[in-house]
């Protein structure tokens, strides 16, 4: 795959390189997250799960992904 | 005398006892705990995902969200801008509504920021969350919180995690007198005792997390604290005997030979 084709984002503060018109879903797809246990935040807006499949991601995106884990 | 329900924001719960969900070994322990103890509202952080591990266990597959309630917190917040972000993002992973709010002041005591943690209220409620807050024993303050629109008041016995027990029951039973919300007592509880003196004091409920999570054996501590919140607030529906310096034997002297 040609370089240019390819752009970098930060999902949960670790730099990744994904391709042009990749969208949201993609990403959560290929990182096997289940959508029904997260919530996703790009660039501090929190997204719509129902949206994911029409947000393309951009270069320098940032994308945070959650869960709930132990807490007091 | 037949107790009142436990209610919270017009929700009705059987357990006078919440349960946090930190600090165990293991999600199954914490389950376990959490089931030996009855509770039916836990308390959960909001954190990132690990992405590099995909098939880490998550806490929603031990704990079933749909029978207990999730109660979203927000832990290691020192603003109220971190808090509501927080919250909105617990919100959009399974619409909750009644949170938890923590804001911090300091890290070395874990004392709540009350400031922060006031405004964060206001906003929150406005919001349409339902909040419940983690507060410091200032009846003064726990006033404001009512008039904020908070939907329980949580004041610390002591330091989060610290297991000093009740430090001000004399705050504690003021802001009992002034308050008709629910008053519950979050942090610093240590043994099966402390929770019992909260319930004496008239408290609603009892927050525990770390007094469990710790124990040599949480389980057995888990049952312990179960039948202390029981206990504590039998006793205080039954109506205690005035204290007396004097002894008042409990055998009459009539027919003594």
């Amino acid at each position: 795959m040609n370089i240019k084709n390819k752009i970098k984002i930060t999902v949960n503060g670790k730099q990744m390189q994904i391709i042009t018109k990749f969208t949201l879903k993609s990403l959560i797809t290929k990182l096997k997250m289940p959508l029904n246990k997260i919530a996703i935040e790009l660039n501090k807006k929190i997204i719509d799960k129902n949206r994911i499949s029409k947000i393309q991601l951009k270069k320098g995106d940032k994308i945070e992904i959650v869960h709930f884990i132990g807490g007091g | 005398m037949i107790d009142k329900r436990f209610k919270i924001a017009n929700k009705i719960f059987k357990s006078r006892l919440i349960v946090g969900t930190g600090k165990y070994k293991s999600f199954s322990e914490c389950a376990k705990a959490i089931k030996t103890s009855g509770a039916d509202i836990v308390t959960v952080a909001v954190r990132r995902v690990n992405i590099s591990n995909k098939n880490k266990a998550r806490l929603m597959d031990y704990i079933d969200p749909k029978k207990i309630t999730y109660l979203p917190n927000t832990a290691g917040c020192f603003t109220a801008e971190d808090a509501i972000r927080t919250l909105r993002l617990a919100r959009e992973i399974g619409g909750w509504k009644l949170v938890k709010l923590e804001v911090l002041g300091d890290k070395k005591n874990l004392f709540p920021e009350m400031i922060e943690t006031l405004r964060s209220t206001e906003l929150l409620t406005k919001e349409g969350f339902k909040v419940m807050v983690y507060c410091n024993d200032d009846p003064l303050m726990a006033k404001r919180l009512v008039n904020a629109g908070a939907v329980a008041i949580m004041p610390l016995a002591a330091p989060i995690g610290s297991g000093l027990g009740i430090q001000n029951k004399v705050n504690i039973k003021i802001i009992r007198k002034q308050t008709k919300l629910p008053l519950i007592i979050d942090a610093g509880i240590g043994q099966a005792s402390d929770a019992t003196t909260a319930m004496e004091l008239g408290c609603d409920g009892v927050l525990i997390n770390t007094a469990i999570a710790k124990a040599k054996y949480p389980i057995q501590m888990a049952e312990a604290m179960k039948y202390a919140v029981i206990s504590g607030r039998k006793s205080f529906l039954s109506g205690r005997i005035n204290p007396s310096l004097l002894g008042s034997a409990s055998t009459t002297n009539k027919g003594i030979i």
